[in-house]
């Protein structure tokens, strides 16, 4: 599914070069529930932006489905975007004064889905999310944890082969989060295959598997042994 | 890609910002608008001159006066004192032209006329029997100058009806006719005889205004001239009408004892001639205006860019959002291209309309005929369209270029 080796990737501001990843390898199987950890500059924005194919890396490979997205141009890193990757920002990113319909309409737009099916898939992902009855509410009338509940709809609209959470409880209260979490997890319990990127811990538990990044070098990649079970959290 | 959906958001985004879209319309608004009815009032005029020169009469060439030589010293053309009724009577009379059919010698002035308690300054026009049907002029009561009158230097005078209105007041409204009253000129009393028919017309060029006295009472008891200020020709057929202009120069070359034409004391003019003389002046005006609107559609054109280039930075998120999304740069760029386009081209509509309005109102104060061109009409949408994609074009490429995760983290 996600396969990266010697993932590089090189910045250069002025004279100095920095080195925001440097050769990292690993991964991730299809059905997986993988959270990329580590402290703020260990790299995982920009192991982000490879994974979510907004960026190419400076060298390294990175297949995802078999295909080696580090050759694309940026038209078809657009499609690989809108095809195979749903993204979840921590700043939910939904269009302002847009309703949630129009919301997760977007990718399906981009993605030539016809009109009857792209209404009708974008119900069916809002009321996924319990947002049935929010569907005309523009991203001012919603909530936090709502908006970022339209934000996962809108990632699933193309079923896309990862779901990429950057931070997604980071602008969230507590009691909201869990609820972003325990979708996340349902989703995972039904095949798709979730990244959580996050620095912290309480939320890298939730996930199976644990990847951690210091100063761009992949540190540890292990499997959660003391996952918390989402679905006994009560509030 | 669905284009519906684009055309919606774009219509939607700039719904949102109305005074901003309100404000950079208005540029393309005053540009079209002003193009448009400059376009018209300039063809109009155009027109209205056409008319009234045609109305002169057609097959009709105009002999005056050049500039007159003594001593080597050049005079103002026109001013000269060359051309005489002699001259007039040999072109009718003269066996070597075949091309000619009437000759109306004249000589005018500008005269202040007494009537009473009115009075008015105008034309004063001294002309022979032959006026009527070289320059198409007919009376609608009482009689022309006869060949009487020019024999015997009577004193009677026929009124355009303008000047008519001026001396002795409306008909219907109370005013006495013209006909049989007398009249005032330069101390001298003349009677009228007649009234011509309304030729219309206003402003510089008003065929009403004139008083029309014979030919030998102008030069003789009038102005005490015995040279004319021009020589009306009526030329047989249209096709022959060079043949006679060379006839006519010819003639009055020999009898001026002149061996170059190019030393010629007078010019012959043919309608053509004065229409395209006309034609190209109000030409010039109207190039001249549309030029000015024109650069006034440029910084309308301006103003839009430098709009879109604040909504491209104001709405780099979104951008960003909508690459993250998997919006390719041709959509990114035709949703602000056609942004831009919307608004110049709604823009144009409205000053088409906005243009128009102002061509008819002004034609219709100013006494002008209202000519509506379609080919400018057509022109200004075009114009309009191109000028948001000319000036949205850079804007919408800066947004299409905004690499995605740049553009995500821009607060």
């Amino acid at each position: 599914m996600i396969r990266v080796s010697h993932l590089t990737k090189t910045y250069k501001t002025g004279e100095i070069e920095v080195r925001a990843l440097d050769d990292v390898s690993f991964e991730v199987k299809k059905g997986e529930f993988v959270a990329i950890m580590g402290p703020s500059g260990s790299g995982k924005s920009t192991l982000m932006h490879l994974l979510g194919a907004l960026d190419i890396p400076t060298s390294g490979k990175y297949f995802l489905d078999g295909k080696n997205v580090a050759d694309l141009d940026d038209d078809q890193l657009a499609e690989i975007r809108n095809e195979k990757i749903g993204f979840v920002f921590q700043a939910y990113n939904l269009l302002p004064r847009t309703t949630a319909l129009k919301n997760v309409m977007v990718p399906m737009i981009y993605g030539d889905v016809p009109r009857e099916e792209r209404t009708k898939k974008a119900r069916k992902y809002l009321e996924m999310v319990d947002l049935g009855d929010r569907l005309y509410h523009t991203s001012s009338q919603l909530s936090g944890g709502e908006q970022q509940r339209v934000a996962i709809a809108r990632a699933l609209s193309m079923n896309p082969s990862i779901l990429l959470a950057d931070e997604p409880t980071g602008n969230i209260a507590t009691n909201q989060a869990v609820e972003i979490m325990k979708i996340l997890d349902g989703l995972n319990q039904k095949g798709h295959t979730v990244v959580v990127i996050t620095h912290e811990n309480e939320i890298a538990e939730c996930t199976k598997r644990i990847i951690y990044l210091r100063d761009g070098k992949l540190e540890k990649d292990e499997m959660n042994k003391h996952r918390r079970e989402l679905s006994k959290i009560t509030l | 890609m669905d284009y519906q959906e684009l055309v919606l958001e774009s219509f939607s985004t700039l719904a949102l910002n109305k005074v901003r879209t309100g404000l950079a319309m208005l540029g393309v608004v005053i540009g079209i608008g002003s193009v448009i009815a400059l376009v018209s009032l300039g063809q109009a005029s155009q027109r209205l001159i056409e008319d009234q020169i045609k109305t002169l009469g057609s097959n009709l060439l105009t002999v005056s006066p050049g500039a007159q030589r003594s001593g080597g010293i050049r005079g103002a053309a026109g001013g000269g004192q060359t051309l005489t009724y002699d001259d007039a009577k040999a072109i009718i009379t003269s066996p070597q032209i075949t091309t000619v059919k009437k000759v109306s010698p004249e000589y005018s002035g500008r005269e202040q006329i007494v009537a009473g308690r009115n009075n008015t300054n105008t034309q004063v026009v001294g002309v022979t029997p032959e006026y009527t049907e070289v320059r198409n002029t007919g009376v609608s009561s009482g009689f022309f100058i006869s060949q009487q009158n020019l024999d015997g230097m009577s004193k009677v005078a026929v009124l355009g009806p303008q000047t008519a209105l001026d001396l002795f007041g409306p008909p219907a409204g109370g005013g006495v006719d013209p006909v049989g009253k007398d009249i005032r000129i330069k101390g001298l009393t003349f009677r009228v005889v007649g009234i011509t028919v309304s030729k219309g017309g206003s402003g510089f060029m008003n065929l009403d205004d004139r008083v029309f006295v014979p030919l030998t009472t102008a030069q003789k008891q009038l102005f005490g001239v015995d040279y004319l200020s021009s020589i009306s020709i009526e030329v047989v057929n249209q096709d022959v009408m060079v043949e006679a202009q060379n006839q006519v120069g010819y003639l009055l070359l020999e009898r001026h004892k002149l061996k170059d034409p190019a030393q010629a004391d007078f010019s012959i003019m043919s309608q053509a001639d004065i229409i395209g003389t006309a034609t190209e002046v109000t030409g010039t005006f109207t190039t001249l205006l549309s030029g000015i609107a024109a650069i006034s559609l440029m910084v309308g054109g301006i103003g839009i860019m430098n709009i879109m280039l604040v909504t491209v930075t104001e709405r780099t998120r979104e951008i960003g959002l909508r690459k993250a999304l998997g919006a390719k740069k041709k959509i990114v760029n035709a949703q602000f291209l056609l942004e831009a386009v919307m608004v110049t081209f709604v823009g144009g509509l409205i000053g088409v309309v906005l243009g128009v309005g102002v061509a008819y109102a002004l034609s219709r104060s100013m006494g002008l005929p209202f000519a509506l061109s379609v080919p400018s009409i057509l022109l200004a949408f075009g114009v309009s369209a191109a000028i948001g994609v000319l000036f949205g074009w850079y804007p919408a490429q800066k947004a299409a270029n905004l690499a995605p995760i740049e553009a995500l983290r821009y607060e």
